[in-house]
C-alpha cells in the first residue's frame, strides 16, 4: 500500500489538445479518492497515466516515495478493475484470478496461489463460481471476478474504471457497497473513476472533480455539496441538479425571477459592486409552504410559482418551474449546462418537496426556503462568491477523522476475524453492517 | 444466424422459422411438432431456387470428377492403348502403394507441407503485429505491400525465385558467397535440398500474407483492454503475447494453418516450374499429373488422385478431430 | 495513443521499409531480368548492364517471335477468367442472399459443400476432366476451364458474399417501403448500394483466383486456342530453339502483373476486409 501523489500531470495529444492539463492531488495511504467529471473531462485519461497504460507528457507520479513517471505498468505493482472488466475468456474464474501471481514465475508455490486465490474468491462469494468460465458468469459475478483478480496480490493501490456502469441499476446499488466494504476492510489506496456523482458521493473519502482536463475541486462529499467552488462543481453534485437563476442586485434587496429577497450583511460585502449575479438554490432545500410549521415558515422566504409539470416519486415529489432567464446570464448558463452534458432545454426551476405536498400539474404553489443556504456565483467566472473556506476545511478534517476510524474498526475486525479463522465474507458483512 | 427473417423483395413475406410460434397459429402435428406453415414451405422452395444452381455446380464440378476418378482407377487403362482397357479392382492402388516412387513423393509433398507452415506461420504473425501495431498512415502502405505477393500468379512468383538463384541468370550466388556453402558455381536446381529450400522460399512468400490477413482478423478479435489488464496484472510483452492473445485467436490460428497445410499440400506450381520434378522433388500433385497427362496412363493416375484426396481427408479430419478446429464456426456459421 | 518518440519512429520505419522489401523484392527482381539482354544474363548482377526493350519486342510488337503465343494467352487468361468469376458471382449472389436472408432446410449444408469443396486438391480431377473433355470435345477450349474455375471461385465467393450480406441491415429495406418506395425501389435505393461493394470485392477475389489457375490451364489445353497465361509461360521458348526464353518470360511476368498491383493499390481496403470476412469471423 501507498500514497500516490501527482504534480502538474499533462497529458498532451499528438494535435496538441490537452487532456489533462496540470493536476496535482495528494492521495492519502488508504484513502478512496474518487475521480469524477462528464464525459471528456480526461478523468480516464488520468487513471490510465497513474497506471502506466498512457504516457505522461509532463509532471510528476509518485508512488510511495518513487518517481514512476517511466516504469512499465508492470513494475508499478497496481491493480486494476477495467469497464468492461476484461477477464481473460479462455481462462476460468480461479486461472483469472490467478492469473497476476502465475505472471511471478517461482514467487508462489501452487499452495500460495491456492490459498491467495480462495481467499479472495471467499472475499467475493465466487467460491463456487471458481471453475467456470467468464462467458457463463453474470454481469455482477464478472464484475466480482475483476475484483478478484485486483486484491489477489499486495497491489499498492486499487484502481476502478467506471467499473459499474455495465451493471443494471439495482446492481450497482448492490455492488457499490460492496466496494466500499471491501476497501475498508482491507484498507487500500483506491482511485476510481466515474461519471456517475451518485457513485462518487457514497464511495469516496475525497472527490476530485474535474473539468476538460482540468480539477476544479478536491474535497469531501459533503463539502462538495456544501461548499462548491463554482458553478461548475455546484451543478454536477446533487441530484436532481442546482438550480440556477439571474439574480439581479437593487440596493440592499437580491431580486430573483421568483422573489425580492433582503440581503443579509456578509452577502453584500461579498458581492462587492456586481450588479447581476447567479443565484444556485438546491431542489431540496425548497419546501411546500402549506405543510410547514410557523415558526419554521418564518424563519425562511416564502414565494408563489405556477407549477408546469409534477413528478410524484413516492418518497418525494418533484415540481417543475419554468422562468424566463436573464439574457446576461443566459449564454454562461448554456455553457455550463453544456459542459455538464446536458440537452440546453429549458430554463426551469426544479423543487424536490416532500410527498405529502398537495401541488398539483398546473397548480399555483406556495413554496418556502431558506435564503440562508443559497449559494451566489460570478456571472463572468463563476466563482462561488459564497464559498467559506473555513467550513470546508471543518468538514473536510471532520470527514477525515471518520475515515481513519472506519479503516481502523474494519481492520481491527478482520484481524479479529483472522485470528478465529473465520474469514467468510458473510461474517465481515454482519459485522460491518 | 438470426432467426428472424424479415420480408424480401421476392415476396416473401415477414419472419418465421420453421416451428413457427404459436402466434402463427399453425396447427401442431401428430407428433406434437408444429407443421411447416405454407408460408415457411414457399421460403424454403425460394432458399433452393435461389442456391440450388451454386450447389449444382459445385457439386457437378467436383463430386462427379471424383467419383468418376474413382471409378476409372479400378480399369486398366492406357490412352496410347486402348483397346488394353480392362477391370482389375484395386489393382493400380497396389502398382502405386508398392511402388517407391510414391512413398517419395508423399515424404517430399508432406515435408514442403510441415515447413511451409511452420514458416508461414511465425512469418505471417509477425507481419500480422506490424499491420495491428502500424498507425493508421502506414497500415494503408504495409496491406497494400503485402497483398502483392497475394495477388501474383504463382506461375510468375516462381519464375522470378527461379531467375534470382539459377546459376544462368541468378544473383543470390554472387550476394551471398559470403555465406558457408554458397559460391558462384553454386547450381541450387542440382540438389534436392537446395531446389527444395527455393521452391518453400517461392512457396511461402507467395502464400504468406493470407495466412497473416486471417491471423490478423484474428488478432483484431482479441480486446485491447486485455491486453492493458494483463500489462497491468504485470505480464511482461512475451507472457502477453504467450498467456493472453494467442490463446484468445487460436481459433484464427487453427483454421489458417489448415488451410495453409491443405493448400500447400496441393502445391504444384513451384514445383513443376522450378525443377518438374528433377532430383526427386516431385510432389504429389506433380506425381498425378505426369501420370495422367503426361504418360496419359489414366487408370493409374486416377488412383493417385483419390489417394491424394484421400490423404487430404486424412489431413482434415486430424485438424478436426484432434486439433478440434472449428471451421464453420470459424468462418462465421453458427 | 500519444505521439512516437523519435526512437519508434526509426522503429517503425526500419520495419515498413522491410515489409515492403520482403513484398516487393521478387517482384523488382523479375522486373530486373526483363530488361537485360539475353548476354547480360549470367553477369550475376542484379540490374541490367544495358537497359532493353527488347525483351518486351519479342512478347508485344507485332514482328515479335513470342507475340502470337503471349497476345493469345492473354487475351484467353482475361476472357476465361472474366467469364467464370462472372458466372460465379452471379451463382453466389443469388445463393448468400438465400443463405443470408432465408430459412430453409439445408442452408448450412451448401455451406459446408462450398467449404468441402474449396479445399478439394484440384489435380484430384484433373485426370477424370481431361478424359472427359476429350471425348465430349471441350478439351482446348473455353467452356472447358471455365467450368474447372468454377469449383475455385464459386466457394469463395459464397462464403465472402455470404459474410457480407449478413452484416447488412436488411430492415432498412422495409423502412424505405414504410417510407413509401416500392418493392423494387426499396431494394434498389437501400439495398443495392449497402451489398454492391461486397459484390465487387467478391468479383474482384475470384478474378484473382481464377487469374492465378496452373492446373487446369496446363492439363486441359494443347494449344493457343485456350491456354491461359501461366500455362503459356511455361512453353515459352526463346526466338530460335536454342535461345533462352528468360528474358521473353520475365517481361511478359512483369505485363500481366501490373494489372494486379493496379488493382491491389486500388482496392487494398476491399480486399483484405472480403479475405478475412469471408474466412475468419467470430
Amino acid at each position: 500500500m501507498a500514497s500516490i501523489t501527482l504534480t502538474d500531470i499533462v497529458k498532451q495529444y499528438g494535435d496538441g489538445y490537452p487532456a489533462v492539463n496540470g493536476v496535482s492531488l495528494d492521495i492519502k495511504d488508504g484513502e478512496f479518492v474518487i475521480l469524477v467529471g462528464p464525459s471528456g473531462c480526461g478523468k480516464s485519461t488520468l487513471l490510465r497515466m497513474i497506471v502506466g497504460l498512457e504516457d505522461i507528457t509532463s509532471g510528476e507520479l509518485k508512488i510511495g516515495d518513487e518517481v514512476v513517471n517511466d516504469r512499465a505498468p508492470r513494475d508499478r505493482h497496481l491493480a486494476m478493475v477495467f469497464q468492461n472488466y476484461a477477464l481473460y475468456p479462455h481462462l476460468t474464474v480461479f486461472e483469472n484470478i490467478a492469473f497476476p501471481l502465475r505472471l511471478q514465475k517461482g514467487r508462489y508455490t501452487e499452495e500460495q496461489i491456492k490459498d491467495n486465490v480462495e481467499f479472495a474468491a471467499d472475499t467475493l462469494e465466487l467460491r463456487e463460481h471458481l471453475d467456470r468460465k467468464p462467458a457463463n458468469l453474470s454481469g455482477g459475478q464478472r464484475q466480482r471476478v475483476a475484483m478478484g483478480r485486483a486484491i489477489v496480490r499486495d497491489a499498492q493501490a486499487f484502481l476502478f474504471d467506471e467499473p459499474l456502469s455495465n451493471l443494471d441499476a439495482k446492481l450497482r446499488g448492490q455492488m457499490r457497497t460492496e466496494i466500499a466494504r471491501m476497501q475498508r476492510r482491507l484498507g487500500t489506496t483506491t482511485v476510481y473513476v466515474t461519471h456517475d456523482q451518485t457513485e462518487a458521493m457514497t464511495l469516496g473519502d475525497r472527490v476530485a472533480v474535474l473539468r476538460k482536463g482540468e480539477l476544479q475541486q478536491v474535497a469531501s462529499p459533503r463539502a462538495l455539496y456544501e461548499q462548491p467552488v463554482n458553478l461548475f462543481v455546484a451543478g454536477f453534485i446533487g441530484s436532481p441538479p442546482m438550480n440556477f437563476m439571474p439574480g439581479e442586485v437593487h440596493g440592499d434587496t437580491l431580486r430573483l425571477p421568483f422573489a425580492d429577497l433582503p440581503m443579509p450583511d456578509g452577502l453584500r460585502e461579498r458581492l462587492g459592486g456586481r450588479e447581476l449575479v447567479i443565484v444556485g438554490l438546491r431542489p431540496e432545500h425548497v419546501e411546500d409552504a402549506r405543510v410547514l410549521d410557523d415558526h419554521k415558515r418564518a424563519a425562511g422566504t416564502t414565494f408563489e410559482a405556477d407549477v408546469d409539470v409534477v413528478e410524484w416519486l413516492g418518497s418525494e415529489l418533484y415540481a417543475y418551474i419554468p422562468f424566463e432567464t436573464h439574457a446576461d446570464v443566459a449564454a454562461k448558463l448554456e455553457e455550463l449546462d453544456r459542459d455538464l452534458d446536458g440537452e440546453g432545454m429549458r430554463t426551469q426551476v426544479i423543487v424536490s418537496l416532500g410527498s405529502e405536498s398537495r401541488v398539483r400539474d398546473g397548480s399555483r404553489a406556495t413554496l418556502w426556503f431558506d435564503p440562508r443556504r443559497l449559494l451566489v456565483f460570478d456571472p463572468e467566472s463563476g466563482e462561488n462568491l459564497t464559498y467559506d473556506e473555513e467550513a470546508a476545511r471543518r468538514i473536510d478534517s471532520e470527514t477525515e477523522e471518520d475515515r481513519r476510524a472506519a479503516l481502523e474498526r474494519a481492520q481491527r475486525d478482520t484481524a479479529r476475524a483472522g485470528e478465529r479463522e473465520s474469514v467468510s465474507a458473510g461474517d465481515a458483512r454482519h459485522r460491518a453492517g | 444466424m438470426s432467426t428472424e427473417i424479415t420480408g424480401a423483395t421476392s415476396g416473401v413475406a415477414s419472419r418465421s422459422t420453421t416451428g413457427a410460434g404459436p402466434d402463427r397459429g399453425a396447427p401442431a402435428g401428430p407428433g406434437g411438432r408444429p407443421r411447416r406453415s405454407d408460408r415457411a414451405r414457399a421460403e424454403a422452395r425460394l432458399g433452393w431456387l435461389l442456391a440450388g444452381p451454386a450447389f449444382v455446380v459445385m457439386l457437378a464440378v467436383t463430386a462427379y470428377p471424383i467419383l468418376q476418378a474413382v471409378y476409372e482407377s479400378l480399369f486398366r487403362n492406357r490412352l496410347t492403348a486402348p483397346d488394353d482397357r480392362a477391370f482389375i479392382g484395386l489393382g493400380n492402388y497396389g502398382v502405386i502403394l508398392g511402388d517407391p516412387v510414391f512413398w517419395k513423393s508423399l515424404g517430399v509433398t508432406t515435408g514442403i507441407m510441415l515447413v511451409t507452415v511452420a514458416v508461414e506461420l511465425v512469418l505471417g504473425f509477425a507481419l500480422a503485429l506490424i499491420m495491428h501495431k502500424a498507425v493508421t498512415q502506414l497500415r494503408g502502405l504495409l496491406r497494400t505491400a503485402i497483398l502483392v505477393p497475394y495477388g501474383i500468379i504463382t506461375v510468375v512468383s516462381a519464375f522470378a525465385w527461379f531467375y534470382a538463384f539459377s546459376i544462368d541468370s541468378g544473383y543470390v550466388n554472387q550476394w551471398f558467397d559470403w555465406v558457408p556453402g554458397i559460391s558462384p558455381d553454386l547450381n541450387w536446381f542440382a540438389g534436392t535440398w537446395t531446389s527444395l529450400f527455393v521452391i518453400i522460399a517461392s512457396e511461402v512468400w507467395k502464400t504468406t500474407p493470407f495466412i497473416s490477413l486471417l491471423l490478423l482478423a484474428g488478432l483484431a478479435q482479441v480486446p485491447s483492454d486485455l491486453e492493458e489488464a494483463a500489462q497491468v496484472d504485470g505480464a511482461t510483452w512475451w507472457q502477453r503475447m504467450k498467456r493472453v492473445v494467442l490463446p484468445n485467436m487460436k481459433a484464427a490460428i487453427m483454421v489458417a494453418v489448415l488451410f495453409r497445410a491443405l493448400d500447400a499440400f496441393r502445391i504444384f506450381d513451384n514445383v513443376f516450374i522450378m525443377t518438374n520434378g528433377a532430383n526427386d522433388t516431385t510432389v504429389l500433385s506433380l506425381l498425378a499429373y505426369r501420370t495422367s497427362i503426361g504418360r496419359l496412363e489414366i487408370g493409374l493416375g486416377s488412383a493417385i488422385s483419390v489417394l491424394l484426396f484421400v490423404c487430404v481427408l486424412i489431413i482434415c479430419f486430424i485438424a478436426i478431430k484432434i486439433f478440434k478446429v472449428d471451421l464453420a464456426g470459424a468462418r462465421g456459421e453458427k | 495513443m500519444g505521439a512516437l518518440t523519435a526512437k519508434q519512429k526509426w522503429a517503425w520505419a526500419a520495419l515498413t521499409v522491410a515489409v515492403l522489401v520482403y513484398a516487393l523484392f521478387p517482384v523488382i527482381s523479375i522486373m530486373a531480368t526483363s530488361f537485360k539482354l539475353p548476354s547480360d544474363l549470367n553477369t550475376g548482377k542484379f540490374l541490367p548492364t544495358t537497359w532493353t526493350l527488347t525483351n518486351y519486342e519479342q512478347i508485344l510488337a507485332p514482328d515479335g517471335s513470342a507475340q502470337e503465343l503471349f497476345l493469345s494467352s492473354l487475351r484467353n487468361s482475361v476472357g476465361i477468367s472474366l467469364i467464370a468469376t462472372a458466372i460465379s458471382v452471379v451463382l453466389s449472389t443469388l445463393a448468400a442472399y438465400a443463405i443470408a436472408r432465408l430459412d430453409f432446410p439445408g442452408r448450412k449444408l451448401v455451406l459446408t459443400t462450398a467449404l468441402a469443396v474449396s479445399i478439394f486438391p484440384v489435380i484430384s480431377i484433373v485426370t477424370p476432366l481431361f478424359n472427359l473433355w476429350r471425348s465430349i470435345g471441350l478439351y482446348d477450349t473455353w467452356p472447358g476451364l471455365v467450368i474447372p474455375y468454377l469449383s475455385l471461385t464459386l466457394p469463395i465467393s459464397i462464403w465472402t458474399l455470404t459474410a457480407f450480406f449478413r452484416q447488412i441491415p436488411w430492415e432498412l429495406e422495409q423502412a424505405a417501403q414504410v417510407d413509401g418506395a416500392t418493392t423494387w425501389q426499396a431494394f434498389r435505393k437501400a439495398i443495392v448500394p449497402l451489398a454492391a461493394p461486397g459484390v465487387f470485392t467478391t468479383a474482384l477475389i475470384a478474378f484473382f483466383i481464377a487469374w492465378n489457375d496452373f492446373v487446369y490451364g496446363i492439363s486441359l489445353t494443347s494449344t493457343e486456342a485456350a491456354r491461359p497465361v501461366p500455362a503459356a509461360l511455361a512453353f515459352f521458348s526463346g526466338a530460335s530453339q536454342f535461345e533462352d526464353p528468360t528474358g521473353a518470360i520475365s517481361a511478359a511476368a512483369v505485363v500481366v502483373t501490373i494489372p494486379v498491383v493496379v488493382l491491389v493499390l486500388l482496392f487494398q481496403r476491399q480486399i483484405v476486409s472480403g479475405l478475412t470476412q469471408g474466412a475468419v469471423k467470430g
